[in-house]
């Protein structure tokens, strides 16, 4: 099975990279970004025949390890 | 003094915090390795230096935070045991558990090495008390992800508490604005945790502990430690 994990900054944390990216787009001359915010995206295999079991596992996987939660949040999907 | 310095893949100052612990204690540390479930009996200090854990891959300092040994921190901090974390250090205390709080990308984007002055807030905890409060030190600054952030209720609790135990300031001792090197909240450049037996600080005091290279403002931070242990 496979899943992604999706880890996104919190609203209001500061994001200079984000910033940096968005700072450059203009001067690509990329018209019509408003903001931009990054992100990581881990693509996982899994072992599992349960999509609700793989959610579950990978909930625990985010919150031990792969999101901070302080600034982060995560979102998984079963593809 | 028993100290214990861990060694996680991709350090590179645990030479630094040995030979600055062994200066003022006169003790040799032991190196402990991450894959240990153990600290070494009798362990008064463990040290968790800079460098760059596991290439900082995912978030610096997360890898790190999980490994076996850190549970046996996290037991020795709970018995009231002193824990102090430098650079990497610091970040993989707050990525623990064991220290609020994280350390984001420094503001400019740039990797910041360089000699900083620092205001020391307190000095009646077992890190500090060679120092004055209030009195200005130079140490030196190396790190990409230094900007200490918190939700507003930590850096409340912090700041009330008493917890802050260094602020980035000028040679003058003027503490943030152009002084703040990394955007840091609050100018914080080190905090405790709230038994203050767990210290984490971004710069490397184990570098300015030798006139040769640049200072000794250093010395106070493992001079106190060495005190507090032959106290206790």
């Amino acid at each position: 099975m496979k899943a992604r994990v999706t880890v996104t900054l919190k609203t209001g944390v500061l994001d200079p990279q984000g910033k940096a990216i968005e700072g450059a787009l203009r001067s690509l001359g990329v018209e019509g970004v408003a903001s931009v915010r990054q992100g990581k995206v881990f693509d996982i295999e899994i072992d599992a025949a349960d999509p609700a079991h793989a959610e579950a596992m990978l909930k625990a996987a985010s919150e031990k390890l792969l999101a901070n939660l302080v600034v982060e949040n995560y979102r998984v999907e079963i593809l | 003094m028993k100290a214990a310095v861990l060694l996680f893949p991709g350090l590179n100052r645990e030479g630094d915090a040995m030979r600055a612990l062994e200066q003022a204690s006169g003790h040799k540390p032991t190196l402990v390795w991450h894959a240990e479930h153990e600290l070494p009996a009798g362990t008064d200090l463990v040290l968790v230096p800079g460098g760059f854990s596991y290439g900082d891959y995912l978030r610096c300092g997360a890898i790190a935070g999980r490994a076996n040994i850190m549970d046996a921190v996290r037991a020795h901090a709970a018995r009231g045991g002193l824990v102090v974390g430098i650079c990497n250090g610091f970040q993989i205390l707050c990525e623990s558990g064991l220290l609020p709080g994280v350390l984001m990308r420094n503001r400019d984007l740039r990797f910041i090495c360089k000699m900083q002055h620092l205001k020391v807030e307190r000095a009646d905890t077992p890190f500090t008390t060679a120092y004055q409060k209030g009195q200005t030190i130079k140490v030196a600054i190396a790190h990409g992800e230094g900007n200490y952030e918190a939700d507003d209720e930590t850096i409340r609790r912090l700041e009330g508490e008493g917890r802050v135990a260094f602020r980035y300031c000028d040679a003058q001792g003027q503490v943030g604005g152009a002084a703040n090197p990394n955007g840091s909240t609050h100018d914080i450049a080190g905090i405790y945790s709230e038994k203050l037996n767990v210290l984490g600080l971004m710069p490397h005091p184990e570098n300015l502990i030798d006139p040769l290279v640049g200072g000794t403002d250093g010395r106070g931070l493992f001079a106190s430690i060495a005190s507090f242990s032959r106290a206790a």
